[in-house]
């Protein structure tokens, strides 16, 4: 218990960890408060008050429908974590399994995955996206699909060159050495050392899966109605900026605190968890 | 020619074809019937049969990925469904507006970055070094898009010195046309600076450590000469790499940004052939844009050579 107390304490002492740790925990709160309350339904349109002000009724006003902003911008959120989540998991869970085969085995298999990882980064997740929807027809899950693929050759990647500076170590020839097969090497040994690593970049890569999905739902081709998004909300502000410039500022606030969040948390988590790279930043 | 590149060559060419496979089989095999796509489910049936003749999908897929290819090299992409004019001339008209955005924003950056990495690196753990570093994480948190709506709110709305949007064309004059890209240009530079500034002032803080910039310090070269010169030549290499790899981030912001300032661009093309189910001009561009995305990381490939002459002599990276 006294231990952990200690490591918590140790980690919010690191300024990039503690303010990191503060704004996300604040987007995920926004996303789980959202399901169960809101000030108002996010939906619940109220023409006569379209594009109020922020009083004390509406605390960030409402948008050209006369929906309330601040309920808007809190069920945003979730649209945004799920995409997070799900697009995060997809790539951590296949690039890290190829990775992983790919330190194992080497020679061949590491080549193809190597070579299939390159060809992967020559389709950005938007690329991707808008394939997907040219064909199926725009909406979240295309927009996860798209996001996730291009998750897979990040860490695929990363976790072929942390697993191979393992497999290098005397405590994997040991383990070779008393007959484990590499599949058991790989998820005994190889994999909880590079664990940490993986938690970093799952993180920066939580941000950037919020960065793409809210640019896929600004250009209509993720998020849809009437599921509140804050890409589609900047797109409907940016036509009303000359009127209400605050329609097009809050929603970009938001994304912006959730990736700004998130990165801080990766670079934390990082310095802590690896303190010889924190010179170096 | 070293073994290097000559590798590098076939693989390049390997995954251009790889990519040409995907993007036909996800576009042109795998929704069945384009032409119903195309118009739509309720489309009369006679409508559907009329406009799969013209496409040629009553050809089998192996003759239409062929002639499909064969059209990209010599330039004949054919006609497009929603525009009925040619779509190489569409994409050829397109990209006069989208190349020179990339290349603007990707100069902004590199020389942006370079400049405040190494000033950060030379200025490690004090003011000038954190004040970047700062900017910079915010830089990246950024979306590029909602960056873009900012600047129009500052510079166009409230300041009037730039138009809000839109495209004078080329004809109108070098300014004109360039002055409605520099804000776009920004708005796309400014995450990829912040990215950029990070890793090249990590890398010169890195080669900063080595023994020959003591040695070069000691032979009397100044500070700056040694940081400029040695360092920074040295420091380049993940520098280039991420380079290359922003240009793929770079043309996807295109897509964005062209779509904030209602540019005329191939990202503006694509999201109008969406909305207009002309998915053949669809594909085309995005095999362009992937093709785009290999030969730049190709060329990168190519300035490892340049910067790092061991590798002319068959090291690998």
């Amino acid at each position: 218990m006294n231990t952990a107390l200690a490591i918590t304490r140790r980690a919010f002492r690191h300024p990039s960890f503690a303010i990191g740790a503060v704004l996300s925990s604040l987007v995920v709160l926004a996303a789980a408060v959202s399901l169960v309350w809101t000030p108002y339904p996010p939906n619940q349109m109220d023409i006569p008050r379209k594009l109020a002000p922020p009083s004390a009724l509406h605390w960030l006003g409402t948008d050209s429908f006369g929906r309330d902003m601040a309920s808007l911008l809190l069920a945003g959120a979730q649209a945004s974590i799920a995409v997070g989540v799900i697009a995060v998991s997809i790539g951590l869970i296949a690039g890290t399994a190829l990775g992983l085969w790919a330190a194992a085995r080497r020679g061949a298999v590491e080549e193809l995955v190597m070579r299939l990882s390159d060809f992967t980064f020559a389709f950005p997740a938007i690329i991707m996206a808008i394939m997907l929807t040219a064909v199926f027809g725009p909406g979240l899950v295309n927009s996860i699909i798209a996001i996730g693929i291009f998750n897979i050759p990040v860490f695929a990647r990363l976790t072929r060159a942390s697993g191979n500076a393992i497999w290098a170590r005397e405590f994997v020839l040991a383990a070779r050495a008393s007959g484990k097969g590499r599949l058991l090497i790989s998820l005994e040994h190889v994999l909880p050392n590079i664990v940490s690593v993986i938690i970093v970049q799952a993180t920066i890569q939580f941000a950037n899966a919020i960065l793409a999905e809210a640019a896929l739902s600004y250009l209509g081709l993720g998020t849809q109605p009437p599921q509140p998004s804050w890409g589609r909300m900047l797109n409907e502000g940016q036509m009303l900026m000359f009127q209400a410039p605050r329609l097009a500022i809050l929603p970009g606030i938001a994304v912006a605190i959730a990736v700004f969040g998130l990165n801080l948390l990766g670079d934390g988590l990082r310095d802590l968890l690896d303190p010889r790279l924190r010179r170096l930043r | 020619m070293s073994i290097f590149l000559l590798k590098r060559l076939a693989t390049f060419v390997v995954t251009l074809i790889l990519a040409s496979v995907l993007i036909f089989l996800v576009m042109d095999v795998l929704p069945g019937n384009a032409a119903q796509t195309m118009l739509g489910a309720d489309a009369p049936p006679d409508a559907v049969r009329a406009l799969a003749e013209r496409l040629g999908l009553d050809k089998p897929p192996l003759e239409r990925y062929l002639s499909w290819v064969g059209g990209m090299l010599t330039g004949d992409l054919g006609l497009s469904y929603a525009y009925s004019s040619p779509i190489s001339a569409l994409i050829a008209e397109r990209m006069a507006v989208s190349v020179p955005l990339a290349l603007i924003s990707m100069t902004l950056t590199a020389v942006m970055a370079i400049t405040l990495g190494v000033y950060a690196a030379a200025r490690h753990n004090r003011v000038g070094d954190v004040a970047v570093m700062s900017l910079s994480q915010v830089g990246i948190a950024i979306p590029n898009f909602w960056f873009a709506i900012l600047l129009i709110l500052l510079f166009a709305v409230h300041l009037n010195w730039f138009s809000a949007g839109g495209f004078p064309g080329w004809s109108a004059g070098f300014w004109p046309a360039l002055k409605s890209l520099l804000l776009p240009a920004i708005a796309l530079a400014v995450v990829q600076m912040a990215i950029l500034a990070r890793i090249t002032r990590s890398s010169v803080l890195e080669v900063l450590r080595e023994d020959f910039v003591r040695t070069a310090r000691a032979k009397g070269l100044s500070r700056r000469a040694v940081l400029w010169k040695h360092v920074l030549r040295n420091a380049l290499i993940p520098v280039v790499t991420i380079m290359g790899l922003q240009f793929a981030n770079l043309i996807a912001g295109t897509i964005v940004v062209e779509n904030v300032f209602y540019l005329p661009g191939l990202g503006r093309l694509i999201f109008q052939s969406i909305s207009n189910r002309d998915i053949v001009v669809v594909r085309d561009v995005v095999m362009l844009l992937a093709a785009l995305v290999m030969t730049i990381n190709f060329i990168v490939d190519l300035a490892y050579v340049a910067i790092d002459p061991r590798l002319k002599h068959g090291h690998q990276l």
